[in-house]
């Protein structure tokens, strides 16, 4: 391989893996999208990508952290790929296509023009494709789109590192077998499949965002929803996600308080909230032309966001946002916040009227949060021994340990 | 690639009051652009036979192998770019709505 110009002259190993880290975020999916695109094989790609990383981790620290880092692994896993691939005897013209790609092509940010597909689009859409169940679907696209290892896969969606390993296995033979494309939809057909790529997304995202989650997996959201928001700036519906997971994602910290309880909204200390993610929040929603679901959401978020405090919430925006959600998805989860937002708009009495009637079809059955909405509403109405009672029947059917403590504080609160 | 697609019955098809789409239409246009090389409508599965050898013994019997309440109905054999072209050329079939579509990929033994 071409040695290139060092940049620091052998930094520790700590600081090479570091720099090892860094320069995978950006490498990683292009590397893996790259050799996809030209060998077809995904085991390959992946290995080939790991591999690089690997090699940078034994090398970096003692020959510095070369100059250009992407194109340095990306060297690293083509010439890799090679050597497998010749050992296996495979077609020609693979061969001559990885010789042909330059280092270059792991370089941070070319221009995305209109007809140059980015490989790591061409990626996001075929791991989200609606052909694969949404399990694989959201393992894949972690594995070969972020990077995370097998294991940690494994770890996150509570299976045996074996079990995720055969899952992975299969769901990349059902992409060959099942001849899912290896490409951008475009046209109506581009509209149709990006709800289901924006939803893998957002699933990632509360995977990792719910209370006994990991928050990993709300990491790896926000980094993609950003690198997809890049690659399609002009889709509303993704800037609209974005700012979404990035509002949400700024009370991160300030979600809990120093026991681990779980402290909702209003009991928050807003100066805990990240006003970094809250800007880029601000500057994605400013792009948001188009009323779609992520939108609306978006929106209500942002109010959240930019309260100074609980009670200067807007809530009767947010209630005008819920009725448009409402109409556009309708869902017996957006009746029952929809019930909520009106409870603070314009009183308890008209947010139950609301409650009465998202929990009439049934939908709500069983559905702990409901009968804790009600609670709610009834404290604020002045009856508080029947408040208390609802907080605790939505305490004793509620799954996650966080909630049910921060319920059975309020029916304490009420009972005192 | 090659699809077999299975036109099947569902025992719950679409409601959608709209027209639906002319089956012979369908084929016209499938087959002028080279994306269906051929396909009909079977009988009745009351029709079926079944036929298995075991131990050298012919055993003939009467019937589907499987008695379900969704049926294959007939086949077309697609030739498409890829999935997601099979997947256009089903969504306008009539039995997308009226039945449920199975498309099936010929196994690769080339490998």
């Amino acid at each position: 391989m071409q040695r290139r110009p060092v940049r620091n002259p052998a930094p520790a190993g700590a600081a090479a893996a570091e720099a090892v880290a860094e320069a995978s975020v950006e490498a990683y999916p292009r590397i893996v999208a790259t050799l996809i695109r030209v060998t077809g094989d995904w085991a390959l790609a992946e290995d080939c990508a790991q591999e690089s990383l690997t090699v940078a981790l034994e090398r970096w620290p003692t020959d510095g952290v070369p100059a250009n880092p992407g194109g340095w692994l990306m060297t690293v896993a083509r010439n890799r790929a090679i050597d497998v691939l010749r050992r296996a005897t495979v077609e020609r013209r693979k061969l001559h296509d990885l010789a042909l790609l330059t280092p270059d092509e792991a370089q941070p940010e070319p221009e995305v023009g209109q007809d140059v597909v980015d490989d790591r689009l061409r990626l996001i859409f075929t791991c989200c494709h609606p052909a694969l169940a949404i399990e694989a679907r959201v393992a894949l696209t972690l594995r070969t789109v972020c990077g995370v290892p097998t294991a940690d896969i494994a770890r996150l969606l509570l299976v045996s590192e074996s079990t995720m390993t055969r899952r992975l296995t299969r769901a990349r033979t059902r992409i060959a077998q099942a001849g899912i494309p290896y490409r951008v939809p475009s046209g109506p057909a581009l509209t149709e499949r990006l709800p289901g790529v924006l939803a893998v997304l957002y699933l990632l995202f509360t995977r990792g965002y719910v209370p006994d989650g990991e928050p990993a997996f709300a990491d790896e959201a926000v980094r993609l929803a950003r690198l997809l928001d890049r690659l399609m700036p002009d889709q509303s519906e993704v800037a609209a996600l974005l700012a979404l997971c990035l509002f949400q994602h700024s009370r991160r910290d300030a979600r809990r308080d120093a026991a681990g309880n779980l402290l909702t909204l209003e009991r928050q200390d807003r100066d805990r909230w990240d006003r970094a993610a809250i800007a880029e929040g601000l500057v994605a929603i400013d792009r948001v032309r188009h009323d779609g679901p992520y939108a609306w959401q978006a929106r209500i978020a942002a109010c959240h966001a930019t309260a100074a405090s609980a009670d200067e919430t807007d809530w009767p925006t947010i209630a005008r946002a819920y009725d448009a959600l409402a109409d556009l998805r309708p869902s017996p989860v957006i009746a029952l916040n929809r019930a909520v937002a009106h409870g603070y708009a314009y009183g308890p009495a008209a947010g139950l009227v609301l409650l009465d009637a998202a929990r009439a079809g049934g939908g709500l059955d069983g559905y702990p949060l409901a009968v804790a909405v009600q609670a709610d509403l009834v404290a604020r109405q002045g009856d508080r021994p029947r408040a208390a009672g609802l907080f605790r029947e939505a305490a004793a059917a509620v799954g996650s340990t966080a909630e049910r403590r921060a319920l059975l504080d309020r029916a304490d609160e009420l009972a005192r | 690639m090659k699809y077999m697609m299975f036109v099947c019955s569902d025992t719950q098809p679409d409601t959608d009051p709209t027209e639906l789409p002319d089956i012979e239409k369908w084929v016209a246009e499938n087959d002028s652009r080279g994306r269906r090389l051929t396909g009909n409508v079977f009988a009745s599965p009351s029709a079926a036979t079944t036929v298995r050898v075991r131990d050298g013994e012919l055993l003939v019997s009467e019937g589907p192998f499987a008695e379900t309440a969704e049926v294959i109905v007939g086949f077309d054999l697609l030739d498409c770019a890829d999935l997601d072209e099979a997947i256009e050329v089903a969504r306008t079939h009539p039995m997308a709505r009226n039945g449920r579509l199975e498309l099936r990929p010929f196994a690769d033994l080339s490998d």
